[in-house]
């Protein structure tokens, strides 16, 4: 039973306390009358499966009645951040994977860099 | 007569037992003696007791393995009455109480022989030797059909136990913990980094699944091999650490309790067994109170560490399973903890030197050692000295390679081994003995920490798997001790002092000096890996090597799984079921790994890892469920007129969690009766509906009329105050999700109505259309269906009625259909809808709640003279059925649409604001002409008593009855009663293309073969123009 952040109340709170209402951030078409029915129907059906990152809208429905966003890893359950309605995720899986390419970047050039401290040694 | 004799393996002196206090207990009806301090298991054993069980597939003797939670063999049903069963106790966990009651599982031979006889004669003649893995699956698989019929056999073949067949007298709590460690496992890992929170000012639970905390320590005997703990003997060092904590304002010692399910976010389960060790039913207080059982304990903990400790793995040889086979670590602790031996003439088979202890603590019993066989050609540690020293011959570079006797060992074959070319190298020792004991090292108890998915780690260095520490499903959690694979008391205690720091550094405590206690030195040598001993004859015809005894799973049985393709561990565990149900793999898992690796010809970690699944042991329903059974297992919402519809005799109907009053019988009345009786006082009279039930949402805000015109299809934007209007709501998809009426109080107020059931999920529809697009709009929605009692009053003498309660003014042109008015009502300030759900004039009639009843009853004492009668929701159902009112949730199904019900007239077309649903009904598919719509049916009546048929509710409609099968569905019954007014059945149902077929006629297939028909037409029955609600 996962542990959510409540960013309105501020608060820890039991998984109980909430209901998951799928994928965040889908916008409905403001003028759906312009949209083909391709659109609409992408915008009616069809919705990310990723394994791994995942923003989600939650409601904490026997609290404050609020929805948020929670970004959460689809694996393991780790829920990385939660965010009020309107804002945007701090964490993507693009962020996830930029910040590992540049964590590996630099573990290679320390590895490099002690070698040439080595090579420089009398 | 019973025979009680004197137990013959107790041993003279020692143990934790209390030898001035014996104990009375039966097992399979006969009578035995234990002491306290003994486990079902320990007493059994002191009374000679070899053979518990049957085995699950091939019948075969079983007898004690182990002492702790991984015994696979000695699982019994407990309880000296019906009510009191629990079945799956393993007598190793039970600790014995004055009259207690045991029975071995032994049902499932005779069902098993009776599944063979029944559908396979030629298996059942040859017995269960011929059932090798993959039986299952492989006989019962096809047909598909014939499944239902096996399943109920192959059930009763598979159970382990029965459950009760009466109710359950105990009563089972659940506990919300929050704490910043949890520490599962008292051992020495666990009392020390538990130590080291507390003295930190952490709030501390501490747990552990037996009778005493102490773990480990509690089988150390106190003699010169045992290590001593800063110079003191272990369990006074033990007890010091406990007397520490206990005084410890914030720490909780949960002995007898077992973390049984690790789960996201560091929620543990801990299974608390109160009363299990007194009675099969909780005692009963002083006053008069029964205890609770067992306590649920949900703990969110900051930390957790898990100190669970090893279990010892046996070695695979051939009837290994005969009673009389044991676990090396268990022999010591039957001996040092419960002054038992497990007979009197042991040979010890092992790989390691830990193992070495059973035959020290055997020999030191005044026992007879016949010889340790230990795989490794020259070992060498403190223990291994210490049993040449007592002269015990030691049989080197080799190992038990089969177990001799039938229901107890009689001997063991001896022989050197080639482990690494799997073969016997040696001539065979035959050696006779009653006991072998083998040890093959230890696995870590890893199963918490993979319960989220975390897979374990092969450990070349320790040969076993450890938890994936610093796995993202293992944030906050820490391992230490046996089970991270230290074995070592050094590495033990210096591992948990670290896992100790770190929880307290986490939690944000300054740490308080602690040292690590100083232990006495014992030198170990390294283990030999050896899991399945080769035999002189190849394993699959050598005699059976047992794997897993809980599932009969064989060396032999793996092989065969992987000759057959089955590669990785995963597959294989589901062809042999190995590790399967209660066993989750305690003892075979590892074993089982290497035998499958040694004959894919690679590596334990290429073999794959395992999983573990909640629960670690079985936890009984009762402990599950709580206090929410019976009563309390759901909410039970009432409307404030209960007590009334209870003393007139309503019978009552479930609607999500209300009690609705279904209808009122009279005298003998049953359902069809009363429903007759109710529905003709309403078109004739006067009824009374409890409509309190209804959502009810109040809606403020500037927007709040632009809010209802984007949620509902139809128009709100001219509707005046006072007025009340119809609404449909549908999703974004186009299809209809709830209806209700609402009302327009002020220009800036509404109050809306739901369904019953969809009151709340409505309420969070709304605000997610507010909180996420339409945040903009000045709204603030409420739920008032609590706030508010409604009477709906109905019928032609309805005005005359309500005119003696209330000082509205009734008149028919002053107070129109659709209009609300507010005044006094019985005195009580209310208001009233004039709205119809039966067709007939009707006033709904709202009170706060708390004058619900007493206005209820002041109709009453005015209702006599019109003929006053209450109805219920199944009448209430049958006349807005007759008027073709739908009820969303019945008459739909989330795959209709406004057009689909014929409702074009509550579709506002050219509203400015695209609302919910209106885009989606100019897709193609909602377009369709062969969309199932609603349409009404009458049945053909062709002879006298055809009025009575009704139709059944979710009835397969087709066009062509003589259509080959299978028939091509075009539609079905969504509601269908009689109507004591038509005079005839009826109903409504949706059929493909329905509204263009009105007049034609469709078939109903019955399941007995006969066809009934019916006309197709418009879905209204009754009062077509809607003169009546307008009188
Ligand atoms: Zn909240």
């Amino acid at each position: 039973m996962m542990h959510i952040f409540c960013p309105y109340c501020g608060e820890l709170r039991e998984e109980e306390e909430f209901h998951a209402k799928g994928q965040a951030h889908i916008e409905r078409p403001i003028e759906p009358e312009a949209c083909s029915d391709a659109e609409w129907g992408d915008y009616l059906f069809f919705r990310n499966n990723p394994r791994g990152i995942h923003h989600e809208l939650w409601i904490h429905a026997v609290g404050c009645r609020k929805y948020f966003n929670i970004t959460r890893h689809t694996v393991t359950y780790e829920i990385l951040e939660t965010y009020r309605m309107g804002e945007q995720p701090g964490i993507t899986a693009e962020t996830l994977a930029a910040e590992q390419l540049a964590q590996s970047a630099a573990a290679s050039a320390a590895s490099s860099t002690t070698q040439q401290t080595g090579d420089a040694r009398p | 007569m019973t025979e009680t004799r004197t137990p013959s393996r107790r041993t003279s002196s020692g143990g934790r037992i209390n030898r001035e206090t014996s104990l009375n207990f039966t097992f399979n009806g006969k009578r035995y003696q234990g002491l306290a301090g003994d486990t079902l298991a320990s007493a059994l054993m002191a009374n000679g007791v070899d053979v518990l069980n049957a085995s699950f597939k091939y019948a075969r003797p079983r007898g004690l393995v182990a002492a702790g939670a991984e015994e696979p063999n000695a699982i019994l049903q407990l309880g000296s009455t019906e009510s009191g069963q629990v079945p799956n106790v393993r007598a190793t966990q039970q600790a014995l109480y004055d009259g207690l009651e045991a029975h071995a599982v032994s049902g499932w031979v005779k069902s098993q022989k009776d599944l063979m006889s029944r559908f396979l004669p030629q298996v059942g003649k040859l017995g269960g030797k011929f059932m090798p893995p993959g039986f299952y699956y492989k006989t019962f698989m096809a047909p598909a059909s014939l499944w239902m019929t096996y399943e109920k056999y192959i059930r009763k073949a598979a159970g382990l136990g029965r459950s009760p067949l009466e109710n359950d007298p105990d009563i089972y709590d659940h506990l919300h913990q929050h704490t910043d460690v949890l520490v599962i496992g008292s051992g020495p890992a666990g009392l020390l980094a538990a130590l080291v929170a507390a003295r930190s000012g952490a709030r501390v639970i501490l747990c552990d699944e037996q009778e005493e905390l102490g773990g480990s320590l509690l089988s150390m005997s106190g003699d010169c091999l045992d290590q001593t703990l800063d110079g003191q003997p272990a369990s006074e060092w033990r007890d010091a650490v406990l007397a520490e904590l206990a005084a410890c304002d914030d720490v909780l010692l949960l002995p007898r309790t077992t973390a049984n399910g690790y789960h996201d976010h560091n929620f543990v389960t801990l299974h608390e067994r109160r009363t299990e060790h007194q009675a099969d039913i909780a005692p009963v207080n002083s006053r008069g109170a029964r205890q609770a059982r067992s306590r649920l304990h949900r703990v969110r903990a900051h930390r957790v560490i898990m100190a669970t400790g090893a279990h010892e793995r046996p070695l695979v040889y051939s009837h290994n399973d005969v009673p009389g086979n044991m676990i090396a670590g268990a022999v010591t602790t039957y001996l040092t903890r419960f002054g038992v031996a497990a007979g009197d003439k042991l040979v010890l088979s092992v790989n390691n030197d830990h193992a070495y202890r059973a035959a020290l603590a055997w020999k030191a019993a005044g026992r007879d050692v016949v010889a340790i066989a230990d795989a490794r050609s020259a070992p060498s540690g403190a223990l291994v000295e210490a049993a040449r020293a007592a002269g015990i011959r030691i049989i080197t570079g080799a190992a038990v390679i089969e177990a001799r006797g039938d229901r107890r060992v009689t001997g063991a074959r001896v022989a050197a081994i080639d482990i690494d070319g799997f073969k016997v190298t040696g001539e065979v020792e035959e050696l006779v003995c009653d006991t072998i004991a083998s040890s093959g090292g230890y696995s870590p108890v890893v199963h918490l920490a993979a319960h989220t998915g975390a897979r374990p780690v092969w450990s070349d260095e320790v040969h076993g798997f450890l938890p994936a520490l610093g796995a993202p499903m293992l944030k906050g959690f820490d391992a230490c001790g046996a089970a991270n694979g230290s074995f070592s008391l050094e590495d033990v205690l210096v591992a948990a002092y670290a896992s100790g720091v770190a929880a307290v550094e986490a939690c944000e405590y300054p740490v308080a000096d602690t040292i690590v206690p100083a232990v006495s030195a014992l030198v170990e040598a390294p283990m030999l890996p050896l899991y399945q001993v080769p035999h002189d004859k190849p394993t699959a015809r050598a005699p059976k090597q047992f794997v897993d005894l809980q599932n009969d799973v064989t060396a032999a049985g793996i092989e065969l799984a992987t000759r057959e393709g089955f590669e990785s561990i995963e597959h294989v565990k589901r062809y042999t079921a190995m590790g399967f149900g209660t066993d989750q793999g305690k003892l075979g898992n590892v074993n089982g790994m290497a035998v499958a690796a040694r004959c894919l010809g690679q590596t334990i970690p290429d073999t794959g890892t395992t999983v573990f699944r909640p629960n670690y042991t079985p936890v009984t329903f009762g402990a599950i469920v709580g206090r929410h059974c019976g009563a309390l297992f759901d909410p039970m919402r009432y409307t404030a007129m209960q007590e009334w519809h209870v003393a007139q005799g309503a019978k009552f109907e479930d609607v999500g969690q209300w009690k609705r009053p279904w209808y009122y019988p009279q005298g003998s009345e049953d359902m069809h009766a009363a429903v007759e009786r109710e529905c003709l006082a309403v078109r004739e009279k006067v009824g009374v509906l409890d409509a309190s039930t209804l959502g009810k949402i109040d809606i403020t805000g500037r927007d709040a009329r632009e809010f209802l015109n984007r949620i509902y299809t139809n128009a709100w934007a001219k509707l005046a105050v006072g007025k009340a209007r119809y609404g449909l709501m549908c999703h974004d998809d186009g299809m209809v999700m709830d209806d209700g009426v609402t009302t327009c109080l002020a220009e800036d107020h509404f109050l809306m109505t739901t369904t019953t059931g969809g009151a709340a999920a409505i309420l969070e529809w709304m605000e997610l259309w507010h909180q996420t697009e339409w945040p903009e709009l000045d709204v603030q929605m409420t739920s008032v269906t609590d706030h508010w009692a409604t009477l709906t009053v109905t019928g032609p003498e309805a005005r005359a009625l309500v005119g003696e309660l209330t000082d509205i003014d009734l008149d028919r042109d002053n107070f129109k259909f659709m209009e609300v008015r507010e005044g006094m009502i019985a005195d009580i300030p209310g208001r009233i809808f004039r709205i119809s759900f039966t067709g007939e004039l009707s006033y709904e009639l709202n009170v706060p709640a708390n004058y619900g009843q007493y206005v209820w009853e002041t109709l009453f004492a005015k209702g006599e003279k019109y003929g006053l009668t209450p109805y219920g929701t199944e009448t209430m159902h049958v006349l807005r059925a007759e008027k073709g009112f739908i009820i969303v949730g019945q008459d739909t199904d989330g795959s209709m649409t406004p057009e689909d019900l014929g409702m074009q007239w509550c579709v506002g077309y050219n509203k400015p604001y695209s609302w919910i649903g209106k885009r989606a009904l100019t897709r193609p598919d909602t377009r369709r002409d062969d969309r199932k719509q609603m349409i009404g049916l009458i049945p053909r009546r062709k002879k006298a008593g055809d009025e009575r048929i009704v139709l059944q509710e979710g009835a397969q409609i087709v066009f062509d009855p003589d259509h080959a099968i299978p028939m091509p569905m075009v539609g079905h019954v969504t509601s269908s009663y009689y109507s004591p007014t038509l005079g005839h059945g009826f109903a409504l149902a949706v059929v493909k293309g329905g509204s263009a077929r009105i007049g034609e006629t469709v078939f109903l297939p019955q399941a007995d073969g006969s066809t009934l028909e019916a006309e197709i037409t418009a879905p209204v029955f009754y009062d077509k123009k809607g003169a009546r609600q307008n009188v």
